[in-house]
C-alpha cells in the first residue's frame, strides 16, 4: 500500500491514472497526486483536459425506448415512395409486426433480466394449468414452435435435424430438456434470423405457401393462419416478458389485432365439436346439413380491432349467421384475446351475456382450450 | 453473434434492398432504427424531429441503395452520416425559419454563429454516442461502470474481474476514444468519425 498522505507515483503510474481520475473514481490521494502532477507535466495536462471533455461527452439518461408504432410508419412511408418488388404477405405482416416488438423488448432489457422467472399459464381443456420459466425460456419456447413453421416451408429445425416433433408442448419441453444449462440471453439471435429467415422465405414464395399445411401434431393450420397463430402467441409471451421485467407492452395495432381474433373466431367450431365428444360441452341442438346457417353465438368485440362475429354452435360444417342467433356475448378485443391465451378465466371474461347460458358457457370454454403452452 | 460478419452482411443487406425486398427493409430498419432515432434525438432534442428524420433517412436508403459504397466503411457509419447530415439540415432549416420548425424553443442560440455552435456540438454528442456504441464492449462496460454506476477504479476492476491496472487501463484508453469525438472539426456534409473502424 502507498502511504496515505503524499503517495510518491511516478509519472507512469500517474498517466495511468488520467482516465479514472477524469471519471473522479480514484482515491483523494490519487485525485491529489494527479493534479499536483499536472502542474509541473504539460503533455499530461494536456491529455487529462481532453479526457475531462470527453466525459462531457458520456450522458447517464438510457436512450429513449423507440416507439414501437414507429416502425411501421417509416416503412410504410418507405413503400409509399418505392413500392417493394418483393412485399411481405399481408398475412406475414402480424408476425413481422410482433416479432420485431418483441425484438425490441429484448433489446431493452438487462443480461439480469433474461433470467426473471416467468409464469407461462393456459387452459388445458377443463381447469387453469402453468409452467415456470425464464425470460429467455419463453423464447426458446416461441422460437422452437415457430421451427414448425420453418420446417413446414423446408427451412431448418431449430430442434436440430431428424426431429419429427409437431407438439408445440413436446418441442418446446424436448428444446428445454435438451439446454444442460439455464438458457440466457444469446437464444435471442437464433430466434430473432429464424423469424427473418421466415419473413424473406414467405416473401419470396408468396401466395403459393399461403395454403401449405403447418402440423401441429393433432390438428393443422394453412400457414397464412399459422404464422398469423405465431403472431399472436409471440403478443401474448411478449406481454408474459414484459410482466416479469416491468416494462410496459400494448396491443398489436387494430388491423393486427381483429386478424388475430378472427383466427381464434374460425377455429372455435372445431374447438366447440371437439370439447362435445370429449363430453366437456353440451349436445348438439340442432343439426343442419353443411353449409347452411345453424344456430349462432353473436359475439361482439368492443374496442380497436374488433367487429361482429357469428359462430355456429352446433357444427363446423354449419355457418355462423345472424338470423340464428340465440346468444351474444360482448367483450373488449384484447380480453377476448387473453381468454384464447389462457390468460383469463372463462369464467371471468365476457362484460355482456344474453340468451342461451349454456351455449354461452361452451363457447367461452372452447375459446379458452384453444390456448396451449 | 450473427452468422454473417459485418462486411458481407452490409453487401447483402445492399442488394436485397436494390432488388426491392420488403423484408431487408424490415430488416434494416431492426438493425439501425435505435442508432438512428438517439442520434437524432440526441442532435435535435425533440421527440418528433427525430422521428421524421428516421423517416427520412430510412426512406433514403430504400430508394438510394446504391449510394452505399462498402469500400468508404460499413452501413452502419454510412446510415450515421446520412443521420447526422438530415439532423443537421434541420437545424438549419428551424433556424431560417422564422417560427422554427419541430425546435422552436426560445432558449436556442440565434444567428448564425450560435447556429454553427450549436451544430458543432449537436455533432460531438452524436459523434460520442456512435463512439461509445462501436467502441470495444469491455471499454464500454469499464466507462460505464464508472460514469452510471458512480463507481471507483478499483470496484470498477472487482465488478468486470479484471486488475486494477487493467481497469485504470480500459478507463483511459475509453476516454481516449470518446475524445476524438470532440476534437474533429466537421467539415461540410460528411463528418468524419463515423467511417473509421473503433
Amino acid at each position: 500500500m502507498a502511504p496515505l498522505s503524499t503517495p510518491v507515483l511516478s509519472h507512469r503510474v500517474l498517466k495511468a491514472l488520467l482516465g479514472a481520475w477524469a471519471l473522479a473514481a480514484c482515491s483523494a490521494e490519487e485525485t491529489a497526486a494527479v493534479e499536483e502532477h499536472l502542474t509541473e507535466c504539460a503533455p499530461c495536462a494536456d491529455e487529462a483536459l481532453r479526457l475531462r471533455d470527453a466525459v462531457g461527452l458520456l450522458h447517464t439518461d438510457r436512450s429513449l425506448d423507440l416507439d414501437p408504432l414507429l416502425r411501421s410508419r417509416v416503412i410504410e412511408g418507405c413503400l409509399s415512395r418505392r413500392p417493394a418488388r418483393i412485399p411481405i404477405p399481408a398475412w406475414a405482416a402480424p408476425y413481422d409486426a410482433e416479432t420485431a416488438r418483441l425484438d425490441a423488448l429484448l433489446g431493452d432489457i438487462g443480461a439480469s433480466e433474461w433470467h426473471a422467472p416467468v409464469r407461462l399459464r393456459w387452459f388445458d381443456g377443463e381447469q387453469a394449468v402453468n409452467r415456470r420459466t425464464t425470460v429467455a425460456g419463453v423464447i426458446g419456447h416461441l422460437m422452437t414452435v415457430d421451427g414448425l413453421v420453418s420446417t413446414a416451408l423446408g427451412l431448418d429445425d431449430p430442434l436440430g435435424p431428424g426431429q419429427r416433433l409437431h407438439s408445440p408442448l413436446e418441442r418446446t419441453e424436448t428444446y428445454w430438456a435438451a439446454a444442460y444449462r439455464p438458457l440466457t440471453r444469446t437464444v435471442r439471435e437464433p430466434w430473432r434470423e429464424q423469424s427473418h429467415t421466415l419473413i424473406r422465405t414467405v416473401s419470396f414464395a408468396g401466395r403459393g405457401v399461403a395454403e401449405l399445411s403447418v402440423p401441429y401434431g393433432d390438428f393443422a393450420l394453412p400457414l397464412q393462419d399459422s404464422l398469423l397463430d405465431r403472431a399472436f402467441e409471440c403478443w401474448v409471451h411478449g406481454g408474459d416478458i414484459a410482466a416479469a421485467v416491468d416494462y410496459p407492452y400494448e396491443a398489436p395495432s387494430p388491423s393486427h389485432l381483429h386478424r388475430m381474433i378472427d383466427l381464434a373466431v374460425r377455429m372455435l367450431p372445431a374447438a366447440l365439436a371437439e370439447r362435445r365428444r370429449a363430453g366437456l360441452a353440451g349436445p348438439a341442438r340442432h343439426l343442419v346439413t353443411a353449409g347452411s346457417p345453424g344456430r349462432s353465438l353473436h359475439l361482439e368485440v368492443e374496442g380497436l380491432g374488433g367487429g361482429d362475429w357469428y359462430i355456429a354452435l352446433d357444427s363446423p360444417a354449419a355457418v355462423g349467421s345472424p338470423g340464428h342467433t340465440v346468444a351474444q356475448v360482448a367483450l373488449d378485443g384484447v380480453e377476448f384475446c387473453r381468454l384464447v391465451a389462457g390468460h383469463t378465466s372463462p369464467v371471468e371474461a365476457a362484460a355482456g351475456q344474453e340468451g342461451d347460458r349454456e351455449a354461452i358457457r361452451d363457447v367461452l370454454f372452447a375459446a379458452a382450450a384453444l390456448s396451449r403452452l | 453473434m450473427a452468422k454473417d460478419t459485418p462486411p458481407r452482411w452490409d453487401r447483402r443487406m445492399q442488394q436485397r434492398l436494390a432488388r426491392g425486398e420488403a423484408a431487408a427493409l424490415g430488416e434494416l430498419y431492426d438493425r439501425f432504427a435505435a442508432l438512428v432515432h438517439s442520434q437524432a434525438h440526441r442532435m435535435l432534442d425533440d421527440e418528433d424531429a427525430a422521428d421524421l428524420v428516421t423517416r427520412e433517412v430510412f426512406g433514403y436508403v430504400w430508394e438510394n441503395p446504391d449510394a452505399y459504397d462498402p469500400k468508404q466503411g460499413s452501413m452502419r457509419s454510412w446510415v450515421a452520416r446520412l443521420t447526422h447530415r438530415r439532423s443537421v439540415q434541420r437545424l438549419r432549416d428551424a433556424e431560417a425559419s422564422p417560427y422554427g420548425s419541430a425546435a422552436g424553443d426560445e432558449d436556442r442560440a440565434p444567428g448564425p454563429d450560435g447556429l454553427e455552435e450549436r451544430v458543432r456540438r449537436a455533432t460531438a454528442a452524436a459523434r460520442a454516442d456512435y463512439i461509445v456504441a462501436s467502441m470495444p464492449a469491455p471499454l464500454r462496460a469499464a466507462l460505464e461502470l464508472a460514469y452510471i454506476q458512480r463507481r471507483d477504479y478499483r470496484q470498477t476492476a472487482a465488478d468486470l474481474g479484471v486488475t486494477e491496472d487493467e481497469a485504470r487501463r480500459r478507463l483511459r484508453l475509453g476516454l481516449q476514444l470518446l475524445s476524438t469525438a470532440n476534437t474533429r472539426p466537421l467539415e461540410g456534409s460528411s463528418p468524419p468519425g463515423y467511417g473509421r473502424s473503433l
